[in-house]
Parts: structure tokens; C-alpha cells; sequence
């Protein structure tokens, strides 16, 4: 539905009419009007664009070349193997593997509980379901300061810190409030015939869920997935505290270590070039699923707005 | 393969279960269980725990040991830095959240202008929001550079003085520095998509009954574009606030809540008095004083915004 509805097309019926004035002139207005608009939208862009541009420059520069003055845009001879280096000084290719780890394995958790505890809400009628889901949404309003301190204590007492546990297995418990809204707002608009027909052939709930919701909602589960997966290949705080060892380290701490360190290396040369080749590194994952998943998610992040 | 309803047909039950309505009710909280226990276990459990903890003095080491206020009397009256962080992280939120708002919206009608290459616009506009907050407040740290970033060079060009900000080494622009980066960041995000899907729901007769009452571009976007967008507006304009009040890895990375403790936002107090001093009675009871404020603050967004959001189908 909305993935349509973003694109461009619709024609501004309304914006012709100039109760005075001659016709030229009003289409010359008119013309002047969109050359603005154009302007406007080419030099926003070019400041949104600015600073990756000048992150993927920069990573390609020479460590001295950086610190020139006045900043060049262009590297001289462009750096490629500035990308392999940063392999070499830190543990860049460990550090990846462990965000791909904790974010594949939390995402799957996240997605496939948030739709179980979905199809609860959205298809069962129990005492107090109501009220279990206001307190579902509100949690969303919680901030994560409350509740950090003591997991860290549960976790340094069960022995989970500096382990991935802590980052996966609570996503197995429903994944997040938003994740849930997102399934059971999925699940409503889907028609209830379709349960009812299947519970005529014998179906039960796990059966309807697996083999009639689940292949009807590939396209929000999608999305679900690339949100969270995004999410947890971003999130700095609970690895931050939860890990220690610089082997274990996901990429989000990964590079904040790299970046504590590239100013004061014992060696002469800054690394602020590797550090902006480690940046695009982190990123660019990030892009490509984007680019990939665009479709599924611009609707999915819609619609989850406009209901909400 | 047929098995009967998740309860389970197996054990003989008592009749009550037989019910349809009651073997309904026993599946659907089956399939909630997981939530429930993760509530629980996650939520409502370490909240308590927290609230338990906040009238404690516990080091980790030793066992916690019951000090009645003692936290509290302590945070309000000597903690130098409490009202500070307090104050300059409302500052922050309630300067990013307004003017992203605003930006968004602005982002998103023109990209509802049919312009040729809307789809790169949205992209373009869109891909900061994609960059993960480390990986920005890195490569806006060296874009903010004093000494050889692009920023201060074109600044320098144009003013034609050597008197350019330090940005995030100076602590009168520190915070500066860390809200264009946030509004970078936020501008083409979620929300503008969402905006701009609601521009597009818009019913098209709206604007021309506005215009058959001779109302201009201004009186269309203030009588009617706004209007139909103040749901949007609200639901962003909360969450988003909770999530700037919160602002934490930004921060940490770009300035470390330096300089001079211009940038030290209450989540880094928080974890600084968490995790370097390792005072968890203390930074319990900041945290739920932090909850107390949040929860407070959004009460009365909610209350507040019976005056101004409008829903327009209002059903369900």
C-alpha cells in the first residue's frame, strides 16, 4: 500500500489557480517556483550528503594528508589499502563477525517472538488482554536507565557479562514493544475468515499461525527483521557495559575503542584515515540492506506511524 | 497431524476447559507467555529491584546496606552535577525534537512536490538517519576538527577571521555541535516518511474546498495540512523527546560530556555513577528520578495534546 503511495506523482490540482494576472506571467511564476524548489531540494541533499562524502575522501587520504591546510577535497593517489590496514591494527574482522552474530541471532529471536506475541494480541480474546497491551505500549516509554543497573547485576551474578547473552537472549522474550505493535497491526488487517476456514479443516492455533498468517505477513516480518537487525548492529549501550574483552567486542564499541586510540598511538602517524575507513566499514552494511529492503521498509516504518 | 487446541487434549481436564472460550483464552496467553515472562523478568522485575536499590548504599562487593533518603537528600543538595545534566539534557531535547519536527515536515513536502528524482531526494535525505550514531559522531568529530576540518575552514573563508568554534573541544559550542549532529540525523529519518505518507493521505477535496474558500498556500498548510498531520506530530514529538532525553552514545564518543562538563548529559552521569564508581544505590535512585521526570513530562505532553492533536477518523 504505502510503499506506492511515497513515490512522486500526484499533481497539485489546486496550485493554478491566480485569481489575477496574466497567463505568461503566472506559468513564469510558476516556472520560477519549481527552480526553487529544485535549488532547495539539490542543496539539501548536498549538506545531508556532505559528511559521508567527506568520510570516504577522508579514508582515502593519506594518514598527513589530513591534517593539510587549508583541507583538500580529493586524495592525492587514492589510499585503497588504508581498508585492509584497519584489519591489521585492530581486530576489525572479529569485531564484524560479532555484530553480524548478536544481530542475526537477536534479530531471528526478536522477530519470531514479537509475531507469536502478536497473533496473541491480535487474535485471542482472554481476560485482561487490553490492559496487557496499553502496558506493552507504555513500556516503549521506559527508558532503559531503570532497568539497566539491575540486569547488570543479574547478569554478573548468573555469569553472563562478557558474553553475548545478555544481547541475545532477552530478544527471544517478545523482542520489543515496537516489534509486537508492528506484527499485531500487520495480523488485524489480515481477515479472520482465513482462521475460521482453517480451524474448520482441523488447523490449530500454532498451525493457523505458522501456515496461514505467517506466509500472508512475509512482507512486515521483512521489515521487522532489517528494523531490528539495524537496530542491533547499531546499539552501543548494552554491549558497552555488558562486554569487556576487546576480542568480544562488537563493532559499535569496536570503533569507539579504535577511536580512543588513533589520536594517541605510540607510533608517529595519526589515524584518523583509518578511523574514517573504519566508519564507512561500519555503515556500509547498513546502506546496502537499506537499498535492498528499501521497499519493505519505508512501509513498514509508515505504517507504523500513522496508526500509532 | 491433528492436534487439538495448545492446551493440550492429551490429560484429561476438568470441564471448565473444555469451553471454547476458556481453551481460546489458554492458547492466547500461550502465545503471550514469552512476552509476559520477558516483562518480568526484564521490565517489571529490575524496576523494583532498582526502586529497592535507590534507598541503598551498594558497592557490588558488599551486600547492599539500607540508607533510608540518604541517596535522594544527596542527589538534590550536594550532587554538583545533577541539576546541570538535568537541565542541559531538556535544553537538548527540547531543541533537537521541535526543529527535527519541523525540518521533517518541511523535508517532506517538497518531497510531495512531484519533483523529478524524488526517489534519490528521499534517499539522500534519508541516509543519515541509516548511519549508526558511533560511526557518526566519529566522522563528525573530524568534520568538526577546529584545526583542519572542512567546517571551520569554510567558516574561516567566509568571515575572513581566524576566529572560528572549537566545537566539541569548546565548551561553548560543544552542544552545538552535538545538535546539528543529532538534527543530521533525525531530519530525513522515520519521520519524515511518516509525514510524508500522511501529506499523501491527505484528502485532496480538503485542499480544494480551502480553495474554493480562497485560501492561499498559508491557509491551506495552517488550516489543513497541519491539522491532518497532528497525530504524526504527536506520537514523534513524544518518542522522540524520550529518546533525546536519553541521548548517551552520541555523546560519549563525540565529547565524552566534555568539555567542562558542557555536554555531560544525566544518562552519562547515570552510568558514570553506575559503572566507573560503582555506586549502584546512587545511580538507581538518579535513574528512577529520571523516570519520575520522563514519566511526569510525557503525562503532561498527554494531557496537553487533547488541545491540539485532532484525529480525524476516529474508530477503532
Amino acid at each position: 500500500m504505502a510503499g506506492e503511495a511515497i513515490a512522486p506523482g500526484r499533481k497539485q490540482t489546486g496550485s493554478g489557480i491566480h485569481p489575477a494576472g496574466l497567463f505568461q506571467s503566472a506559468s513564469f511564476q510558476r516556472a520560477i517556483g519549481r527552480g526553487i524548489l529544485y535549488l532547495i531540494a539539490v542543496s539539501s541533499s548536498a549538506v545531508f550528503m556532505f559528511p559521508f562524502v567527506w568520510t570516504v575522501l577522508s579514508s582515502l587520504k593519506r594518514g598527513g594528508e589530513l591534517f593539510r591546510f587549508p583541507p583538500t577535497w580529493l586524495p592525492e593517489v587514492p589510499q585503497f589499502q588504508n581498508y585492509p590496514k584497519v584489519f591489521e591494527i585492530v581486530s576489525w574482522a572479529t569485531w564484524t563477525w560479532n555484530s553480524t552474530f548478536v544481530a542475526i541471532v537477536s534479530t531471528f529471536g526478536a522477530v519470531l517472538t514479537a509475531a507469536l506475541v502478536g497473533y496473541s494480541f491480535a487474535r485471542f480474546r482472554y481476560p485482561a488482554r487490553d490492559v496487557l497491551f496499553i502496558i506493552t505500549l507504555s513500556t516503549m516509554m521506559l527508558p532503559v536507565e531503570v532497568t539497566l543497573i539491575p540486569l547488570y547485576l543479574m547478569f554478573a551474578k548468573i555469569g553472563w557479562l562478557d558474553s553475548y547473552r545478555p544481547l541475545i537472549i532477552p530478544s527471544f522474550f517478545g523482542g520489543s514493544a515496537f516489534l509486537i505493535f508492528l506484527m499485531r497491526q500487520f495480523f488485524m488487517s489480515i481477515p479472520i475468515d482465513l482462521d475460521e476456514a482453517a480451524r474448520i479443516d482441523g488447523a490449530n492455533y500454532l498451525r493457523i499461525f505458522w501456515q496461514i498468517l505467517m506466509p500472508l505477513s512475509i512482507p512486515v516480518t521483512a521489515t521487522a527483521a532489517v528494523l531490528t537487525f539495524m537496530a542491533q548492529w547499531n546499539e552501543f549501550l548494552q554491549p558497552f557495559i555488558f562486554l569487556n574483552t576487546k576480542s568480544k567486542y562488537t563493532l559499535a564499541i569496536g570503533i569507539r575503542y579504535f577511536q580512543a586510540v588513533a589520536g594517541f598511538a605510540d607510533d608517529t602517524e595519526p589515524k584518523y584515515h583509518l578511523l574514517m575507513a573504519a566508519s564507512v566499514m561500519m555503515t556500509a552494511p547498513i546502506i546496502i540492506i537499506f537499498f535492498l529492503a528499501q521497499r519493505y521498509l519505508v512501509q513498514g516504518i509508515v505504517m507504523s506511524g500513522i496508526k500509532g | 497431524m491433528r492436534t487439538e487446541a495448545a492446551a493440550g487434549s492429551r490429560i484429561p481436564l476438568p470441564r471448565w476447559t473444555t469451553n471454547l472460550r476458556t481453551k481460546e483464552a489458554i492458547a492466547g496467553y500461550i502465545f503471550l507467555s514469552p512476552w509476559l515472562l520477558g516483562i518480568i523478568l526484564f521490565i517489571v522485575g529490575p524496576m523494583m529491584t532498582s526502586g529497592f536499590l535507590s534507598f541503598t548504599r551498594y558497592d557490588i562487593v558488599n551486600p547492599p546496606e539500607f540508607v533510608g533518603l540518604k541517596n535522594f537528600i544527596e542527589i538534590f543538595s550536594k550532587d554538583r552535577l545533577f541539576w546541570p545534566s538535568l537541565l542541559l539534557t531538556f535544553r537538548y531535547a527540547l531543541i533537537v525534537v521541535p526543529l527535527s519536527l519541523i525540518g521533517a515536515l518541511a523535508a517532506a513536502m517538497l518531497l510531495n512536490q512531484a519533483l523529478l528524482g524524488t526517489t534519490w531526494f528521499r534517499t539522500f535525505f534519508f541516509l543519515p538517519h541509516l548511519t549508526p550514531i558511533v560511526a557518526a559522531a566519529v566522522l563528525w568529530g573530524w568534520i568538526f576538527n577546529a584545526d583542519v576540518g572542512p567546517i571551520n575552514h569554510w567558516i574561516r573563508t567566509i568571515t575572513g577571521s581566524d576566529n572560528a568554534p572549537g566545537w566539541f573541544r569548546d565548551p561553548d559550542w560543544a552542544m552545538t555541535g552535538l545538535i546539528i549532529m543529532a538534527m543530521w540525523g533525525a531530519i530525513g529519518g522515520n519521520t519524515m516518511l511518516i509525514f510524508l505518507a500522511g501529506l499523501q493521505g491527505v484528502p485532496q477535496e480538503l485542499y480544494d474546498a480551502a480553495v474554493v474558500d480562497g485560501a492561499g498556500i498559508w491557509a491551506k498548510f495552517r488550516n489543513v495540512t497541519l491539522p491532518m498531520l497532528t497525530p504524526t506530530i504527536f506520537f514523534n514529538m513524544v518518542l522522540g523527546i524520550i529518546g533525546a532525553l536519553r541521548v548517551f552514545a552520541a555523546a560519549y564518543v563525540a565529547t565524552q560530556g566534555g568539555p567542562a562538563y558542557s555536554t555531560w548529559f544525566y544518562a552519562l552521569h547515570i552510568y558514570t555513577r553506575a559503572f566507573q564508581y560503582f555506586e549502584m544505590g546512587y545511580a538507581s535512585a538518579l535513574a528512577w528520578i529520571f523516570f519520575f521526570v520522563l514519566f511526569v513530562f510525557t503525562y503532561v505532553q498527554f494531557r496537553q495534546s487533547r488541545r491540539w492533536v485532532y484525529y480525524a477518523g476516529e474508530v477503532d
